[in-house]
């Protein structure tokens, strides 16, 4: 009873790791903390559920239509009703609070349009759910198809902001706004990339998590809390942070439902949590600020 | 020397990444005395008084108050222990009345006054820095130069032994510079002794027993204003190597 | 208008008073309604205790209401009420101390995060020890409390926590606090102890939810820890207190009073499209009306004010 939690851990902690480096862009570049965040996640499992049972669409394909969908609508959501509170803050701090409770509330339209068109129940699908077997363990093959589309596109993403132009603004901005103005940054156009780009990751996550987890309208509020969790961990902002985090919390929630209790997962999250509240709140790769 | 200096620092090192702002820094303030901490802007001033004031940790290095080891100790405890300072920027409480800032600094220092005795000491105090009968204005309407004396009445009102000042005297204009430099010299005859980061050369000669230089976190000069303000490498400090 | 002290104590008591009252002329409805009210003036309330001056958003009221229910459930038949009160009281505090300490000495941010998720998580451990341990998940409460006892209970703890709101206001705590809230660099280089400041509001914040959460027990006849730490209260709850406005003790109940009405109007007519409407609602006012009523109402008497 290792291998096959070891597996499983890295599978989850990759989707955790991706949907965390899309956060840690909303929040690090774009300065929202987005209490909505799991909800695309969710939105975005439904939909492919619904192209999958009703058009018949391969959920793979469904990436290339559900990742732009979201990633044009939290564009649409950082314009429309963001920006009029970036514009209105005075302080960073004031945005924060603004953000967080403009979020909380569009979480809760969020969950009620799809608790209206999907109700409470758990849902799933079935596919590729044919067992293979990897180094003597069996393990599905929609959970190993998931972890390397996560790869793939967690190396694209930091690589695009690493190698490209356009990245590397985005990482200036995240460093120092005020000082990316001054090289000719469009500071406010980099942050509604970074916002909708975080938002396509999200969407991506929630795609590849369908694949094989059930769900239901109301667990996106988990998913941003372990997305939260994730992106303190491995310090704001922090691309490879967000990947060793990510890892650590799916290999110790996989490790504590195996060999402990299941019922005890989000407790095993919190726990984590708290020590590093404790020990490093700057995150594991964090610099202490000043 | 014979006497333990009221503040005592020594070896003093922070490193921000890469950069060490204050490198190895050693100087020392007596009781009732006003030391001078001088050197061009980025030079590790006003991060060596974060570190006394206990606004940043130190990496090494020792801080002693009374001969008291304070360095690395919460900002609130090194407050209540007799150090209050001002800051660079004037930060002032810009939702509480001036009376009601000055009461905050009385309420928590190291004197705890709360009640009708301090509502009587806050008014003497906004008194002694030119506020006397202002105390019900809210703090966002003062001007610049009246919340810089605000800051120093909020101060005082910790009753402190060692005053923090950095650059307090900046921004006033040469009536106000006076009654500026007049108010610091008369805490010297209450006892209060004075840290103070500053630019202005005519406060500095006028008030500084002695100056420590700084340059890149070092001290490269320690003595009387004219002594320091003489030394070579002082000025090579301020005007820059010709052969840099 | 300034009142002398001893009209305002004659005024409030006779309000009080009439308060008391209430019961014996209102119909079974609008005892409910009433007690609703007081839940939310409570709640809210409490909440603005904390949030208001600190500006730490909590989004954890549930966890402590939550907290409150569930210890009336488990040991509401066994032990004497004002034990059982006591225990509640004392579980919740323990927890707020915890969470305080972990979180209160960094950024208003991980605040926020921790007490996001903090009624899932106790809703988890409390699920996990009923299915694990008693092996009961779900409780049948049938206790000796009658809706008339709970709506005196809900009055006297509503008196307690604005009587708590005035006395921190006149105190060298609510000092502390206002310069917390103005400048958190400057409160701690004038001597105050921050954390611990924000620990001691936060946990006399959370012990009026918790209390709150053990008396409005009785009224649920069933309980399962998701009627218990139902999210959408601690949502009403801080839609209610910023509407109001934090920034007076009594701004959270110029929100209570009007939303409480909407609710049970929503609730009673588009049950399945509540949380929507709620979220919309929200958004509303963190957009129009951020300071709140209480804000605007002070702009425009200052307005006034400038004009005479």
């Amino acid at each position: 009873m290792f291998l096959e939690p070891l597996l499983t851990g890295i599978t989850l902690g990759g989707m955790y790791a991706l949907v965390a480096m899309g956060l840690t862009l909303q929040y690090g570049v774009a300065r929202i903390m987005n209490l909505s965040y799991g909800e695309i996640l969710v939105a975005a499992a439904f939909a492919v559920l619904w192209l999958f049972t009703a058009a018949g669409l391969n959920p793979l394909l469904g990436l290339a239509v559900v990742v732009p969908a979201a990633f044009i609508v939290s564009w649409l959501i950082y314009r429309i009703l963001l920006l009029p509170l970036v514009r209105r803050a005075k302080t960073r701090d004031a945005l924060e609070v603004d953000s967080i409770l403009a979020t909380f509330g569009l979480l809760f339209v969020v969950q009620g349009v799809m608790l209206v068109i999907f109700g409470g129940a758990y849902y799933s699908y079935s596919f590729l759910a044919i067992p293979v077997n990897v180094f003597g363990v069996t393990i599905a093959a929609n959970r190993l198809l998931a972890l390397a589309f996560a790869a793939v596109i967690g190396l694209a993403l930091y690589l695009g902001l690493t190698r490209t132009r356009a990245g590397t603004a985005l990482r200036a901005v995240a460093v120092d706004p005020v000082s990316a103005q001054l090289v000719a940054i469009d500071v406010r156009a980099a942050a509604a990339m970074a916002f909708a780009l975080g938002g396509g990751l999200v969407a991506a996550g929630g795609v590849l998590v369908s694949m094989f987890l059930t769900f239901n309208a109301n667990i996106g509020v988990v998913f941003t809390m372990k997305a939260l969790i994730v992106v303190i961990m491995g310090g704001v902002g922090n691309m490879l942070g967000a990947l060793v985090a990510g890892l650590i919390l799916g290999l110790t929630e996989t490790f504590v439902a195996t060999w402990i209790d299941p019922g005890l997962t989000l407790a095993a999250t919190y726990t984590i949590f708290l020590v590093i509240l404790l020990v490093r709140p700057q995150g594991l790769f964090g610099r202490s600020g000043r | 020397m014979t006497a333990t200096p009221l503040l005592d620092v020594q070896g003093l090192t922070r490193r921000f990444g890469g950069l060490v702002a204050v490198d190895n820094l050693d100087l020392s303030v007596q009781a009732g005395e006003i030391v001078g901490l001088l050197g061009p802007n980025g030079s590790g001033k006003t991060t060596a008084l974060n570190l006394i004031s206990g606004a940043l940790k130190p990496d090494t290095g020792s801080i002693a108050l009374r001969g008291g080891a304070i360095a690395g100790l919460a900002p609130h405890k090194i407050a209540r222990l007799g150090v209050a300072r001002t800051f660079q920027l004037v930060r002032v409480l810009g939702s509480l009345t001036v009376h009601e800032n000055v009461l905050a600094g009385l309420a928590f220092g190291t004197r705890n006054d709360w009640g009708p005795r301090a509502e009587a000491s806050a008014e003497d105090l906004l008194q002694r820095v030119g506020l006397g009968g202002r105390g019900a204005v809210m703090t966002s309407e003062l001007t610049y130069i009246d919340q810089k004396r605000l800051e120093l009445a909020r101060a005082l009102a910790l009753r402190p032994e060692l005053l923090l000042l950095d650059e307090w005297l900046a921004g006033l204009n040469p009536t106000e510079l006076l009654q500026g430099i007049e108010l610091v010299r008369s805490l010297r005859s209450e006892g209060i002794a004075v840290l103070m980061v500053e630019h202005v050369m005519d406060a500095i000669r006028s008030l500084c027993d002695r100056c420590v230089v700084m340059n890149a976190g070092k001290r490269i000069a320690l003595g009387t204003p004219t002594e320091v303000l003489s030394d070579p490498e002082v000025v090579r400090a301020y005007l820059g190597d010709s052969d840099a | 208008m300034m009142l002398s002290l001893p009209v305002k104590l004659i005024g409030t008591a006779a309000l009080v008073a009439l308060l008391a009252c209430v019961p014996m002329v209102a119909d079974g409805y609008r005892l409910s309604l009433a007690i609703s009210l007081l839940n939310y003036t409570v709640l809210a309330t409490a909440w603005a205790l904390f949030s208001g001056p600190t500006r730490y958003v909590s989004l954890a009221t549930v966890a402590f209401f939550g907290i409150g229910v569930y210890t009336v459930a488990v040991l509401g038949e066994v032990l004497a009420w004002p034990l059982v009160l006591l225990i509640a009281l004392g579980l919740g505090m323990f927890v707020a101390l915890i969470v305080g300490l972990a979180t209160l000495r960094l950024s208003g941010v991980y605040f926020v995060i921790f007490t996001f998720g903090l009624a899932e998580l106790v809703r988890q451990l409390v699920t996990w020890f009923e299915v694990n341990i008693t092996r009961t998940l779900g409780r049948y409460v049938f206790l000796d409390v009658t809706t008339d006892q709970i709506y005196w209970q809900l009055l006297g703890l509503t008196v307690l926590v604005f009587v708590a709101g005035i006395l921190i206001r006149r105190s060298r705590l609510g000092l502390a606090l206002r310069v917390i809230g103005d400048d958190e660099t400057v409160a701690r280089h004038i001597g105050i102890n921050t954390t611990a400041a924000k620990v001691a509001l936060f946990v006399l914040s959370a012990s009026f939810m918790t209390l709150c959460g053990a008396i409005m027990a009785p009224r649920w006849s069933y309980i399962d820890p998701a009627i218990a730490f139902n999210p959408v209260t601690s949502f009403q709850v801080l839609i209610m207190a910023l509407l109001g406005g934090v920034h007076r003790l009594y701004g959270p109940l110029l929100g209570v009073v009007p939303l409480t009405l909407l609710f049970e109007f929503l609730l009673a007519n588009f049950p399945n499209h509540f949380s929507i409407l709620i979220g919309i609602a929200f958004m509303l006012i963190v957009y129009a009306i951020p300071q709140g009523i209480a804000g605007l109402l002070e702009k425009l008497t200052k307005r006034k004010g400038a004009a005479s």
